[in-house]
């Protein structure tokens, strides 16, 4: 009796609390990302001009994503939007989870948008969430040590290369690593890099009977070739440093190489926090010799509606607004065209101020050869380039990203972690149904 | 001296204290073996019908089953030996007299007031990270090559920061136990001319037996469930996969309920088993 | 402590127990001094100690970009409701075993003890469709029913060992008096249980402050606490142990400031019933 009376008192108040609070409030779930921090200091333009109230919850992103998915999982219905990616949101959608966005305004010019990002952030046809920025990788290097070296960085290297240059750049004396790569353990961090890595090595996930292909001889030397060559040039520890690690390292000038997601371009030419800004170029990300892949990948960070939210019309004009050329002009006036979010619209790449930011070409060149319906040389059954499109996947990759990282702390040989990779993910895939 | 009427009295008192522990005990468990009967994967469709105890055999075959339940024991082990042992010594010397005690005090049990995420965070950025960290300036001050720790030392780094946040908490009960020690039984022995050592095992260490019985079963309960220290450090990675970041993985990272709640039904009967072996330590330690 | 001691040997003590203390405390020292650097300057090499241009710059970007207060706010609020609800249910049950005590009692006791036990990730998922049922997501009155049915073992078992302490004879004469049962408690044994109870009460509302799973899980905007104002500032892009510094030390500092001052009372009566 008492008990259900104390629910019952204590479930009104939280009605009256909620109803109170999403009357006219957006509530955003959104990523620490450079690009979403700022987007979170204009958000008064948004409100002054729509009267629409926001509400931000900023997580860390592996935070987020548990955070997210519990949420749409279960229809908890605590946001109006939420921060996806490319991974989650044809998935997510396929569900029938998220607000299909059409009848966007004419002036938001929905087939501006990138084919290849519009493509990754559909299914069947159908946009599920507008990209805020998006990228894909390449690779960062020093003029200036590459000058040192005596080598001259080809527009579009091939990992035989980069091993060559990594290794004469590098200067442990003087703290610097001729490259610095992702060996962090997560689907999104390490695995997302040594995933491309294979790819360019003409290795694959699955075959096109979704059997793992750990066991095949081009992930063996893919990931063979990639310890050596880190174990030669590489930072101490690289095993656990993902995007951020790697930024701030090559940051304080202690890279000759990186090569990640393209976005990163803006932070290392922005002199603000970069010691090293204006001693950056940039090239296509490699692939091995002969091996007709390259290692890039595809990816963005998009805002999308969960379905049920009652707010589905405010939360589209909030979109509408965040991901609109607008936008991009408002950042563009503030903070100069180098910090606009990147990789998401084709007139961005047609402006001819943007023309002239350093990173711009090769990021949309980078982009445009991405194709996540054909990722790899070996035929697939799945979409995805650093990452196959299925519910399976980042449980998996997690866990298979761990065993490579104990690679590269030294604690496990490469077959022993193949071996470990092809029964793992044999055993989950089995227990899936495939 | 208990009267009828005072024992239905007593039992009318407890009676929220129990029924909401009940509740709150027996909601959960019944949901997590509901679910743990079944296939369960909410980006596949939720409810993919019973399944028996197919979850409950694909949880203990997996190849890492085995490495988390020995890897928790190893965190809950490893923990509580060095805050025993580094808890007496340190209750032991803040036992004696000297100057600024009480600040001294302060300056030990502050760690205990520290989240465990931010302590996490600021012991993975700002001391064992290798090329920034505090620890890697030591070690290139010394000439020597930086640790990568939460790689290389994966486990002990984990043992030492929940360490150091459960230390303060050995230290304060010990030191409380240590205080009311008679003080003159001491001196005699040291009249005696006993040995410190000897002196220590024959009569600090049985009187500090039940606070030692108290820490252990507190900590353990807590250590048991440690999760934000292997979420913001290594995620899982190195071997560092206990028990309970095993099930987050299946729950939150696989996304497959059944296999997780199934997990979740194991790991509660890990928990019971070392409760009941623990309680019954504590038992007749605290009858004594 | 009537032990006769050299100044030598107290000088000796002295030195040794403070190069421990600082060692100990010396992580939170760090984190504080670096939140007052630059980011530049906080990760300089060699590192740099006290010889830096003091800035409150970290705070402001922090503050900045979220509302501090609110997550405070919510954070006393659940911390203190949680501690409150869960003393308010926990005396009756601990006077009862303490005086009444059957023999039962003290499986009664493990037994809640081990509900402690259940590993909050395996149970997410029920405990999240059931909030959703019962509409308390994202609220205080949700949270604070949650840590106060973590804690309540804890705070019923402490209470319990503190009352068994009180001679049973006081309680004798006080009823030969004629002292009603609801007297009994307010008058006899509240009074004489108080320095337990603060130490119950500080101990649980420091557990529930430094709470990080339900709290981040089960909240989004209204009831976030101070754990998930941490969570916005764990690497994010770029340099990040200054600002990091600074929300670690705005989430820590309000405990920390009350742990220190109420040290005493909880010294006092963190015993758990060790010392007899």
């Amino acid at each position: 009796m008492y008990l259900r009376n104390a629910l019952r008192a204590a479930t009104a108040m939280t009605l009256v609390a909620t109803t109170a609070a999403h009357a006219d409030t957006l509530t955003i779930a959104t990523v620490n990302n450079g690009d979403m921090i700022r987007m979170q200091g204009y958000t008064d333009n948004f409100t002054e001009a729509t009267g629409i109230d926001v509400e931000w919850v900023t997580l860390e992103e592996n935070v987020l994503r548990q955070r997210v998915t519990t949420d749409i999982t279960t229809k908890g219905g605590q946001f109006d939007i939420m921060t996806i990616g490319m991974y989650e949101t044809p998935i997510w959608g396929a569900n029938g989870w998220l607000v299909p966005l059409d009848g966007l305004s004419a002036e938001y010019d929905v087939d501006d948008i990138l084919p290849a990002m519009r493509g990754g952030l559909s299914n069947d046809g159908t946009l599920y969430a507008a990209p805020f920025y998006g990228e894909s990788s390449m690779v960062m290097y020093r003029t200036d040590l590459m000058e040192q070296a005596g080598m001259e960085m080809p527009d579009a290297p091939t990992w035989q290369f980069i091993r060559e240059a990594a290794a004469a750049m590098t200067d442990r004396d003087n703290d610097i690593n001729g490259i610095c790569l992702r060996g962090k353990a997560g689907w999104g961090e390490g695995g997302a890099f040594i995933t491309v890595t294979a790819n360019s090595f003409g290795a694959r996930w699955f075959d096109e009977d979704w059997k793992p292909q750990f066991d095949q001889p081009e992930w063996n030397d893919a990931l063979t070739f990639f310890v050596d060559m880190m174990n030669e040039s590489g930072p101490a520890g690289y095993a656990t440093n993902g995007f951020n690690e790697n930024l701030s390292l090559f940051q304080q000038g202690k890279c000759g190489m990186w090569i990640d997601a393209t976005v990163a371009a803006s932070f290392v030419t922005n002199p603000d926090d970069s010691t090293v800004a204006d001693k950056v170029g940039f090239a296509l990300a490699p692939n091995s010799e002969g091996v007709d892949k390259r290692s890039n990948w595809l990816w963005a960070w998009a805002l999308a509606i969960p379905a049920g939210t009652e707010q589905a019309d405010s939360a589209k004009q909030f979109i509408e607004w965040a991901t609109s050329k607008d936008y991009i002009e408002l950042v563009a006036e503030n903070e100069g065209w180098a910090n606009v979010p990147p990789g998401a619209r084709t007139s961005l790449y047609e402006n001819p101020n943007y023309q002239e930011v350093p990173f711009a070409q090769k990021t949309l060149e980078s982009i445009l050869s991405a194709d996540p319906n054909n990722p790899t040389v070996k035929p697939v059954p799945y979409v995805g380039i650093q990452f196959a499109a299925i519910p399976e996947f980042a449980g998996i990759a997690t866990q298979v990203s761990q065993e490579f990282s104990a690679v590269y702390a030294g604690q496990q040989t490469v077959e022993e972690a193949l071996a470990k990779a092809q029964a793992f993910t044999s055993e989950e895939m089995e227990a899936a149904g495939y | 001296m208990a009267t009828q009427h005072s024992r239905s009295v007593a039992r009318l008192m407890m009676a929220p204290a129990v029924v909401l522990l009940l509740g709150w005990m027996l909601v959960p468990l019944t949901m997590t073996l509901y679910f743990s009967f079944k296939k369960y994967l909410p980006l596949r469709g939720g409810d993919l019908g019973w399944v028996g105890f197919d979850n409950y055999v694909r949880f203990v075959s997996s190849s890492s089953f085995w490495p988390a339940v020995q890897a928790t024991l190893v965190i809950v082990g490893g923990v509580l030996a060095i805050t025993v042992v580094l808890g007496i010594l340190l209750a032991m010397l803040l036992d004696q007299p000297m100057w600024g005690q009480g600040v001294v005090r302060i300056l030990v049990i502050a760690p205990f007031f520290v989240m465990p995420t931010v302590s996490a965070l600021v012991w993975k950025n700002m001391f064992m990270d290798p090329v920034n960290g505090l620890f890697a300036h030591l070690w290139r001050f010394f000439g020597a090559e930086p640790i990568s720790w939460l790689s290389e030392a994966s486990m002990p780094s984990i043992v030492m920061i929940v360490s150091w946040q459960w230390l303060p908490f050995a230290t304060l009960i010990l030191l409380t136990a240590i205080q009311s020690l008679d003080s003159e039984q001491l001196e005699a022995a040291e009249m005696d001319g006993a040995p410190p050592l000897k002196r220590f095992y024959h009569i600090i260490l049985p009187h500090l037996g039940r606070a030692i019985t108290i820490v252990i079963l507190i900590q353990t309960i807590f250590l048991l469930s440690i999760f934000a220290e292997i979420f913001v450090t290594t995620g899982g990675a190195f071997g560092t996969r206990t028990l309970t970041y095993l099930i987050f993985q299946r729950v939150l990272e696989s996304q497959n309920v059944g296999l997780g709640s199934a997990g979740g039904v194991y790991a509660i009967i890990l928990a019971n088993i070392v409760a009941i072996f623990l309680m019954r330590i504590v038992g007749k330690n605290l009858d004594a | 402590m009537a032990r006769a001691v050299t100044t030598q040997r107290k000088t000796f003590n002295t030195a040794l127990a403070w190069i421990v203390g600082l060692l100990i405390f010396f992580p939170i020292l760090w984190t504080i001094l670096t939140s007052f650097k630059t980011e530049a300057q906080a990760i300089a090499s060699p590192p740099i100690f006290l010889n830096f241009d003091w800035t409150l710059e970290n705070y402001a970007i922090v503050q900045e970009r979220s509302d501090y207060m609110r997550f405070l706010w919510n954070s006393v609020i659940i911390a203190g409701g949680s501690t409150i609800l869960g003393v308010i249910i926990a005396v009756p049950a601990a006077w009862a075993m303490a005086f009444v005590p059957s023999k039962r009692t003290k499986d009664i006791l493990l037994w809640m003890l081990s509900t402690k036990m259940l590993p909050a990730v395996g149970v997410l998922y029920p405990i999240y469709l059931l909030f959703i049922r019962l509409g308390l997501l994202d609220s205080r009155a949700g949270l604070v029913v949650v840590l106060m049915l973590i804690n309540l073992p804890i705070i019923v078992w402490m209470l319990y060992t503190y009352f068994r302490e009180i001679p049973g004879e006081i309680l004798e004469a006080a009823r030969m008096d004629g002292a009603t049962l609801k007297e009994e408690i307010l008058y006899v044994l509240t009074p004489m249980a108080i320095p337990g109870i603060a130490s119950t009460v500080l101990l649980n509302f420091i557990l529930a402050w430094n709470e990080a799973f339900w709290t981040l899980n089960l909240t989004a905007v209204n009831a976030a606490p101070l754990t998930a104002f941490i969570a916005s500032y764990s690497s994010p892009e770029g340099l990040f142990f200054a600002k990091l510094s600074a929300a670690s030390t705005m989430a820590i500092a309000p405990i920390l400031i009350l742990g220190w001052f109420s040290q005493k009372q909880l010294v006092r009566g963190l015993t758990f019933g060790a010392v007899k």
